[in-house]
């Protein structure tokens, strides 16, 4: 029945020198890849840690922070497509936005200055409008967001939080990314990154993350961790047939010649873990250096690895294309539901009021767990939080914690952040209602008949296992475990992001300022016309002429009354 | 009768009334209606110096030197007009062209050693003399100090007529008689302070190319601040593992001079290693040398590709400077630079003009051919750093000048920079933004006499009063010899000129075209306007013929 092969690329890393700081680290790349059921396949590549272009130093420099987590992703395909990636893999997508967050460690009061300059820098960087970022977007989540790395204060005052859902990634954004992986894309898995294949996707993300980490064992001192991570979904099959192989040259439209000679670990992980009895109708090639086998979000899963570095791998061939064969054609495609995921629309008729909810499913079979949900909205939709209603299973659910930062007109925007108790095997609907507000005529976008973008809504949480997991072990695969991330044996980590919502807002004719010209200067011109008329015409004296017939009438019934005529 | 008359006396009166009200109507509209229109509907436009930023088009620079004469005793020329201690002054004129001239004045005060001086003088090295002499002087910038010791002193070497040293001081051997004094004197002047051509070249935007030599346009504009960025280059990581230590070399070598240099503009150093980056030509083989050769025409060509992987200078708005240290991929070495004559250059470097330098480190093959790769390179520090250093000074415009052979300057030491050349830098920086200001100024009173449409607001209008101010005091000073505060007025000028002049606020309203405007109006103004007009040339016609009439009834 369900045909489910996960395959997945793993890691290429480069010891490569930070300069300045006259500090060698370990840069190491990984590319995960995973075909989900159908259509599509998932790629998720991921390079770490430590690597420093200027540019990155640049913005290091001029914001120290603890941490700096900046990602852009899109979602090119709509419908079944979209929310089917979203379920699929729930920890790292979102759609359709830019997002910026930092920790910042200057004084309070620079916090916000030191904000804009990180934003203005990074989009100079990146090519990215993520200029845009201003107070009217920017929020300070209280609990949300952690920072990463070696950081002991949690002081959420320091923390930034930004989204410009109307940005979407393209080429622009992807050059100067590859730029700074240490071999460019001339050698390794980056080699890979075509940009006329990675954007013919249906879905696309890419991250850069800095954080501050231990530079050795002690502990004595910093260094500072960059890591890069893309993620991307293909649909590689194209024409139905059942038919669901794939290899790296299909879906690239490259193969691999050799690693990034600055690599020190350099991996593709392929992912043919099948259920039960199906291990037999999958088949990789060329044979994989090794297996791995992992607890993955709860789900046991078994990985294929080549290992770019092992000589052996080039030896019959010059160039590595891993292809994935199935023995006989599947025909049915059930998706595993992931533990939890969330939906998220927006109600209501009329250009006055609406209602957005959010719908956020457990389907865990006998645990519930608790999820912190962090909504922004901007300023001109305005929300009536007396209207927020959660309900699970048709009983009120009363989140344990909620904090609320009303929104100030150009100036800021909605704050809701709560935590709710998600019961086992449940759908917790979150529901509020908003007024929109009107806009001055020179706040509209170009386009404003298009709408206008509410940003995607996080839910972070500790999923729990539903097979016990052990301890990965970070120091092995330290990429491995970054791009899976787990607390404890029991849970793990998953954040959420929601699609963004487009709200239509009440829409003026733009011509407006130039129809009131007219009209106005119509009546003035109409009112003073006849003004003038009146007062500039010259009256004549008439002369009484013999009267008309009503006056001879008149006469001769006066004569008949005996009255002197008139 | 008497009542046809009577109605026609009525309409008359009635006529004319008429007429009268016509005529208000249109004097109200002209008086009252045309002056509101105009003032509702006026752009705010600050009112600026236009004739001071006028004045300014035209610069004519003095610039003065105080210039301490010590004659050591014995050293006076026996036909010295007066006795010491005396002044004298020393000037020259040189008009550049039309708006721009130079009026240089050496300020010399003639005095006789003090003891303490006499007994610096009496050091057993030249060295320790400038050494002694330093800490006698209360030297501010831009202020030299010319000891003149006796013909047969043995302080300097035999053959060696002026030696300038480390600060602002100068050792010159008296010569036979006061004229052979007098054109030493005025050559070590020159060489510490500045001379027509330095100046030419730091008014190089006011010049036409015609008169700039070849170098005019190699230093660094003046600005607030540089960033300086180091490069390694190595397009062959699979066979060199190649180490620097650019962290020691930039705090040992160019972090000093950046100190000495700190009083000019903000700098800030970074650098990186970027991997598979090639140059964009191929180099030749040239088979006698078995090397490959890269010769000066190609060069133009090197920087472009290399250049779009330097990394954006998306943090700050300063200039950069970059330096490459390139190491051949395997394939490619060894790789010399091959200058216009064909031979091969020494440093295996070059530089870029305002852009920054190149150079190029070979890596000697390994012993063994069957050596494993990568092989570890470990970068001679000393060996680049020499190189970007003399590039640094270059692209800064401090480079040395050739100079007579009985001159002997002292070399700078550690700190890669003499006081006197920082006094050279500084009165050509002054100078260059004076000139900048000026510039930038008059295209903004242009630009703002052209265009009607743009708002002046009260802001823009206190940095340009501000920028004027600052530059007029630049030029006072700089009459006076007060070089510090002349440069840092001119670089306050430079900040309040660029603010204004890139003040965002000019482009609001840039983009209402008059006919547009007008467009808009005439809703309103073609039905008021056709009344008014109509029932005056009818008045006008009217009164014509009243005129006419008389001779009629002649």
């Amino acid at each position: 029945m369900a045909a489910r092969s996960r395959s997945a690329i793993g890691a290429l890393g480069a010891p490569g020198a930070s300069s300045i700081s006259a500090r060698r680290d370990l840069a190491r790349a990984q590319a995960l890849q995973e075909p989900w059921p159908f259509p599509q396949k998932a790629a998720a590549l991921c390079w770490g840690p430590a690597w420093f272009a200027k540019g990155v130093k640049m913005c290091k420099s001029v914001t120290p922070k603890r941490a700096l987590r900046r990602s852009r992703t899109c979602c090119c395909s709509t419908g079944r497509g979209r929310t089917q990636c979203r379920k699929i893999k729930p920890h790292s997508l979102q759609e359709q936005s830019s997002s910026l967050m930092g920790f910042a460690m200057t004084r309070l009061l620079r916090v916000d200055k030191a904000w804009e300059e990180l934003s203005n820098i990074l989009s100079g960087i990146f090519c990215a409008s993520l200029n845009f970022i201003d107070s009217t977007n920017t929020v300070t989540p209280t609990a949300s967001f952690k920072p990463l790395g070696l950081a002991n204060g949690t002081d959420h005052h320091l923390l930034r939080y930004a989204v410009l859902p109307r940005e979407i990634v393209c080429t622009e954004n992807l050059t100067p990314w590859k730029k700074l992986l240490p071999c460019g894309s001339k050698a390794g898995l980056a080699v890979l990154l075509k940009a006329e294949r990675l954007f013919h996707s249906s879905y696309h993300s890419q991250a850069v993350h800095i954080r501050p980490i231990c530079r050795d064992a002690s502990c004595l001192a910093v260094s500072w961790e960059l890591r890069q991570t893309l993620t991307v979904v293909f649909e590689t099959f194209p024409s139905g047939q059942g038919k669901k192989d794939w290899s790296l040259f299909k879906m690239f439209s490259r193969t691999l010649t050799e690693a990034c000679p600055l690599a020190s670990q350099s991996k593709i992980y392929v992912d043919i873990s099948a259920k039960d009895k199906e291990k037999e109708l999958l088949e990789v090639t060329p044979s994989p250096t090794s297996v791995h086998e992992a607890i993955v979000q709860g789900e046991k899963r078994t990985y294929a690895v080549y290992d770019l570095l092992s000589p052996s791998l080039f030896n019959t061939s010059r160039s590595l294309n891993v292809q994935l064969k199935w023995k006989r054609p599947q025909d049915s495609l059930e998706l595993s539901t992931p533990v939890l995921h969330a939906q998220r629309y927006v109600s209501g008729y009329g250009l006055q009021t609406g209602k957005i909810s959010t719908l956020i499913y457990n389907t865990h079979p006998y645990r519930a767990f608790p999820v912190i949900l962090l909504e922004t909205v901007p300023w001109y939709l305005r929300l009536y939080v007396h209207t927020l209603t959660i309900i699970t299973k048709g009983k009120e659910n009363k989140p344990s914690y909620i904090h609320y930062q009303p929104a100030q007109d150009r100036r800021r925007p909605h704050l809701l952040e709560m935590l709710i108790q998600l019961p086992a095997n449940s759908v917790t609907k979150i529901t509020i209602q908003f007024e929109r507000a009107l806009l001055k005529w020179t706040e509209y976008t170009p386009d404003p008949n298009h709408g206008f973008y509410v940003s995607p809504s996080v839910l972070s949480a500790l999923v729990p296992s539903v097979i016990a997991m052990k301890e990965v072990d970070m120091e092995q695969s330290p990429l491995f475990t970054s791009l899976f991330p787990s607390s404890d044996g029991s849970s793990y980590f998953v954040r959420l992001y929601t699609e963004p919502l487009l709200v239509n807002l009440p829409t003026p004719d733009f011509s407006m300022p130039y129809n009131v010209i007219c009209l106005t200067c119509t009546v003035v011109a109409v009112c003073y016309g006849s003004f003038y008329n009146l007062l500039t015409r010259t009256f004549h004296v008439e002369e009484p002429t013999r009267g008309g017939l009503a006056k001879r009438l008149a006469n001769i019934i006066r004569k008949f009354r005996g009255v002197p005529p008139l | 009768m008497a009542a046809a008359a009577a109605a026609a006396a009525a309409d008359e009166a009635e006529k004319a009334r008429g007429r009268r009200a016509a005529l208000s109507f249109a004097a109200i509209a002209v008086v009252l209606g045309l002056p509101l229109w105009w003032k509702t509907t006026e752009t705010y436009r600050a009112a600026l110096p236009y004739a001071d930023i006028a004045a300014l088009g035209e610069l004519s620079f003095q610039l003065a030197v105080p210039v301490a004469v010590v004659f050591a005793p014995g050293s006076q020329p026996r036909d010295l007009p007066r006795l010491l201690p005396f002044r004298d002054t020393e000037e020259k004129e040189t008009l550049l062209n039309s708006r721009t001239s130079i009026a240089s004045r050496y300020e010399m005060v003639c005095r006789s050693t003090t003891a303490q001086e006499e007994a610096a003088l009496g050091a057993a090295t030249v060295q320790e003399a400038d050494a002694a002499l330093h800490q006698l002087q209360d030297a501010s910038l831009g202020s030299l100090s010319l000891y003149v010791i006796p013909e047969t002193s043995l302080l300097l070497p035999q053959g060696i007529g002026v030696y300038v040293g480390k600060h602002r001081s100068a050792l010159v051997r008296a010569g036979q008689g006061l004229a052979a004094l007098r054109a030493r004197l005025q050559q070590v002047m020159q060489i510490m302070s500045f001379t027509t051509s330095s100046i030419t070249a730091a008014l190089s935007d006011r010049m036409p190319a015609s008169q700039l030599g070849p170098d005019a346009r190699r230093h660094f504009k003046s600005s607030l601040g540089y960033e300086i960025t180091f490069s390694l280059l190595n397009p062959d990581p699979k066979s060199h593992a190649v180490h620097w230590d650019i962290e020691g070399a930039v705090s040992r070598y160019v972090q000093p001079f950046l100190d000495k240099l700190s009083f000019l503009a903000n700098f800030s150093v970074d650098s990186q290693i970027l991997y598979y980056a090639v140059l964009g030509v191929t180099p030749r083989f040239d088979k006698e040398s078995s090397s490959f050769l890269l010769s000066a025409h190609s060069l133009p060509h090197v920087i472009n590709p290399v250049e779009a992987r330097l990394g954006s200078s998306a943090a700050s708005l300063y200039p950069v400077l970059n330096f490459l240290l390139y190491v051949p991929e395997r394939s490619h070495s060894p790789l010399y630079i091959q200058d216009k004559d064909g031979a091969l250059v020494g440093t295996n470097a070059f530089h870029s003009p305002r852009w920054g330098g190149i150079m190029v480190y070979n890596v000697e093959g390994p012993a063994a051919p069957q050596a494993s790769l990568p092989l570890r390179v470990d970068v001679d520090m000393v060996r680049v750093m020499e190189v970007f250093l003399a590039q640094l000074r270059l692209l800064f415009g401090v480079s040395r000048e050739v100079q007579p052979p009985e001159v002997l300057l002292e070399s700078p030491g550690n700190e890669g920079l003499a006081d006197w050349e920082l006094d050279r830098l500084l009165w050509a920086r002054t100078v260059e933004n004076v000139a900048t200001v000026s510039t930038t100024l008059t295209s903004l009173a242009q630009l703002l006499d052209k265009i009607g449409n743009i708002v002046i607001k009260d802001d823009v209008a206190s940095e340009v009063y501000r920028a004027v101010a600052a530059v007029q005091s630049a030029m006072a000073e700089l009459a006076v010899g007060h070089l510090h505060s002349a440069f840092q007025a001119s670089k306050e000028a430079v900040t309040s000129s660029e603010r204004a002049f890139f003040d965002p606020s000019l482009l609001h309203l840039l983009y209402f075209p008059d006919d547009q405007k007008f467009a808009i109006y005439i809703p309103l103004f073609l039905p008021m306007a056709v009344p008014i007009l109509l029932s005056l040339a009818k008045i006008f016609r009217e009164a014509k013929q009243r005129k006419k009439e008389p001779t009629k009834t002649d």
